[in-house]
């Protein structure tokens, strides 16, 4: 794995990751996002219709809180997660917990970490761990963590006692990493602990940063656990710790406007859970990131509907993920019954190209399984068009104008009342 | 023109009889459509609320279906046929390119809703959704079937359980005929929408043989067989069926309606029938039921954790084509995908066996491909359904 920067503006880093996959075949465009799946399937959505998506980044997410309980069936099957689930090409990234689920806390020991799939909690230790690796055969996993410290209040030891915890269960891995031959290749990131205290924080980026991880994943920096502003400024502080030419992820933040932040402070990857999460509400992403010169009409058309939504709260309380943000339309609203468009003029997704918003109106109230699938197609193709507009906004010095169209200007859209 | 070319020219359907079994009724028709060519026999699946199920319509097509259903009751509550009718009616509004085969609306209304009470006007129910009463006269159930511009239109029948005996079933049937006339006349569409008569009459064969009288009489471009599929014997079902293809005009599509376990299928083509529908493949797919030559196979179940074959090793659909059935096992604890999956192969399933013995008919050879059928199908002999021999034996063909 290979990251090469073509540009760094204000902190944010545009460039290549090169070499990917064990033949060394794919490459992943930064800042971008990883392709979402429960147990290697992105949620709703069959392989004929995943396919539908033009330029789907190269790299899937699977977790090992989907995976863990089905440990004996891969071992029997023994050609790795990819050939077990049907994947096509691509390169498998292999995290412990989903971003979108929220995990009980309480169960983490010095020894032992929990995640919980269908049937329950499963432990793991870093021998269990290290098995199940061997078992999936991603390309690149994350170390064993205790991430246990985005809860308000987590303190001060408690925090250290992650960061010691995670630091332990790294060496660990990277132990049996080293002497496994099946895991010859497969990339190992690291993960950044600290809560929200800014020297364990850094104590815990210069630390993993000395070992010999291809990545670093900054955990326990979700939204919900904090102020953006506060992510932003303990993001920054560890990127400056963690070397250049490595890859930085951020989990558990998905939001287009904590996105844009988080890039300005040094991240390059993201999960894309966010997708996901506007589906299961019944909404579509309609927020505008157009940066071309003639966009202005468009960016007033989808004001329109991001004003049912209410205004964006950079200051408020914290969000619940399951809330919904600025950044959609509630197509349960009986506005839309009658509402003959597509779900976002001009976007060429499956849905967008075939069916209109009274359609999917319909499926909602009527609680019908494809909704779902439409609405997950056109989510996953919205939010990973953004994100290549914010690689050419960054090619283009034009990331100022692709923030003010992504958030728009509170107070100044006009309002069609 | 004599007045039977002109009559045929009125109707936007035309049955061509491409072949005809010579030992059993059996037939293979291409019936032409407003919106394309259906090659009979053929299964149609059912997308009550104007989707499959969460299948896309490319995949619907993509899989080979030349004709889905939509369900009147349902699509008349919600969205209404107001929308629809803006909405370039049903095909439109769920942008399916193929045809469209509507129900009446009447036997939601007696099997769903409760506190429903059938008079000579109509049905009359109270809303679900927002408790006002509503009558479903013949007259309404074409006006919203007009406005969902399917390709094929159900009459109103008066439907009774096929349990049900006495004077009720014969006032059912005699109304059924006065209904089919109030819906031809009020069909505002009969250069675009073809409207099936319904053969009532319940076990009864002579009040079976009364209604194919009268409803023969009529000018309807289709005949369903109606009331049947309701819990009855299947030694009365079979009965009830094959009767009514004796006396159903030859040149005429015949719909066995609410039909379609297999076993079912194959014997009612042998005894004369085109056309099925029926929500079981859909439905049992979403509780990991997948349908297989020998029966069915329960994704769901332990045994299967650890298979890595395909749901069928045979089966061409693109579900058996990439996954196996312990990843789909599996897949069922994470995502509701897994139901789709298996949506798609059980349609995948019914068209093919309806292709298959199309084919087979096509060729001559029906009958040994009943024998073949019926052998894959089942264990042993002595286990073969003794209503399917019974059956088949009344159109020749003696199971080995």
């Amino acid at each position: 794995m290979k990251l090469e920067l073509s540009r760094v503006v204000k902190g944010s880093r545009l460039g290549v990751l090169k070499g990917l996959g064990r033949m060394g075949q794919h490459s992943l465009e930064v800042p971008g996002c990883l392709v979402y799946t429960h147990f290697g399937t992105v949620p709703h959505l069959t392989q004929d219709t995943l396919r539908t998506l033009k330029n789907l980044p190269s790299v899937t997410q699977v977790t090992l809180s989907d995976i863990a309980e089905h440990q004996e069936v891969l071992e029997e099957f023994r050609d790795g997660f990819r050939k077990f689930a049907g994947l096509p090409d691509t390169v498998l990234y292999c995290s412990l917990h989903d971003p979108a689920a929220t995990s009980p806390t309480g169960y983490t020991t010095n020894k032992t970490v929990s995640v919980w799939g269908s049937g329950g909690r499963i432990e793991l230790t870093v021998a269990k761990f290290m098995a199940l690796q061997k078992t999936v055969q991603p390309d690149w996993y994350q170390s064993m963590a205790d991430g246990e410290t985005w809860q308000n209040n987590t303190s001060r030891k408690r925090v250290r006692k992650s960061v010691d915890r995670t630091l332990a269960h790294l060496d660990e891995c990277l132990l049996v990493h080293q002497n496994s031959q099946e895991l010859e290749g497969v990339e190992v990131f690291g993960m950044v602990e600290g809560g929200d205290i800014l020297e364990e924080r850094i104590r815990s980026a210069r630390e993993t940063a000395k070992r010999p991880v291809a990545g670093f994943c900054l955990d326990g920096l979700q939204t919900g656990s904090l102020q953006q502003d506060l992510r932003t400024q303990l993001t920054a502080a560890v990127t400056k710790e963690l070397p250049e030419n490595k890859p930085r992820l951020l989990q558990g933040v998905g939001r287009p406007d904590e996105v844009l932040a988080c890039v300005e402070a040094g991240v390059d990857l993201f999960e894309g859970f966010f997708p996901f999460q506007v589906t299961e509400r019944g909404c579509a992403l309609c927020f505008s990131f157009d940066i071309s010169p003639d966009s202005e009409r468009a960016v007033l058309e989808l004001n329109e509907e991001r004003d049912a939504a209410g205004d964006l709260q950079q200051n408020g309380d914290l969000d619940e993920p399951t809330k919904m943000t600025y950044f959609e339309m509630n197509l349960k609203d009986k506005r839309y019954q009658g509402d003959f468009r597509p779900l976002v003029e001009g976007c060429g997704c499956y849905c967008c190209k075939n069916h209109q918003r009274a359609y999917l109106h319909h499926l909602l109230v009527t609680n019908e399984l494809l909704a779902g699938v439409l609405l997950m197609i056109h989510n996953t193709s919205h939010y990973h068009s953004f994100f290549g507009a914010l690689r050419e906004a960054l090619a283009n010095d034009k990331l100022d104008l692709l923030k003010r169209r992504v958030l728009g200007r509170p107070g100044q859209t006009e309002r069609k009342e | 023109m004599s007045l039977k070319k002109a009559l045929k020219a009125a109707s936007p359907l035309t049955l061509r009889i491409v072949a005809e079994c010579q030992v059993t009724k059996a037939r293979a028709c291409d019936l032409i459509l407003p919106h394309c060519s259906v090659s009979t026999p053929v299964f149609m699946p059912v997308g009550t609320q104007g989707t499959l199920k969460g299948i896309t319509v490319d995949q619907l097509e993509g899989l080979g279906c030349q004709i889905c259903l939509g369900n009147t009751y349902h699509l008349g509550m919600r969205p209404g046929s107001d929308l629809i009718e803006k909405a370039s009616g049903l095909h439109g509004f769920m942008n399916w390119k193929r045809n469209l085969l509507t129900d009446s609306g009447g036997f939601q209304m007696v099997s769903l809703v409760e506190l429903s009470e059938v008079t000579e006007d109509g049905v009359k129910f109270r809303s679900p959704y927002d408790g006002k009463e509503i009558l479903l006269s013949p007259e309404k159930s074409i006006s919203i079937q007009n406005s969902l511009g399917s390709d094929i239109m159900m009459q109103l029948d008066d439907v009774v359980s096929s349990t049900v005996t006495g004077p009720r079933v014969e006032e059912a049937m005699h109304r059924s005929i006065r209904w089919l006339d109030r819906c031809i006349a009020a069909n505002k569409n009969p250069d675009k929408q073809n409207l099936f008569a319904i053969i009532q009459g319940g076990l009864n064969a002579e009040l079976r043989k009364a209604c194919l009288d009268e409803m023969t009489q009529r000018n309807v471009p289709g005949f369903a067989i109606g009331g049947l599929s309701g819990g009855e014997e299947k030694d009365d079902f079979w009965r009830m069926v094959t009767l009514s293809t004796d006396y159903l005009p030859r040149e005429k599509p015949r719909y066995l309606m609410g039909v379609g376990y297999a076993v079912d299928l194959v014997v009612c083509v042998a005894l004369g029938c085109d056309m099925f529908d029926c929500v079981f493949p859909t439905r049992t797919a979403r509780f990991g039921s997948a349908l297989v030559p020998w029966g069915s196979l329960q994704v769901k179940h332990k045994q299967y954790a650890k298979d890595f074959q395909p749901i069928d090793p045979d089966c061409q659909c693109p579900t058996c084509k990439r996954h196996s059935r312990a990843y789909l096992h599996a897949l069922f604890k994470s995502d509701t995908a897994a139901m789709h999956h298996i949506t798609i192969h059980n349609i995948a399933y019914q068209l093919s066996l309806m292709h298959s013995v199309r084919q087979s008919i096509l060729e001559g050879r029906f009958p040994e491909f009943i024998q073949m059928f019926m052998k894959r199908m089942f264990p042993s002999r002595d286990q073969y359904p003794s209503w399917a021999v019974d059956a088949l034996a009344s159109v020749n063909v003696k199971l080995e």
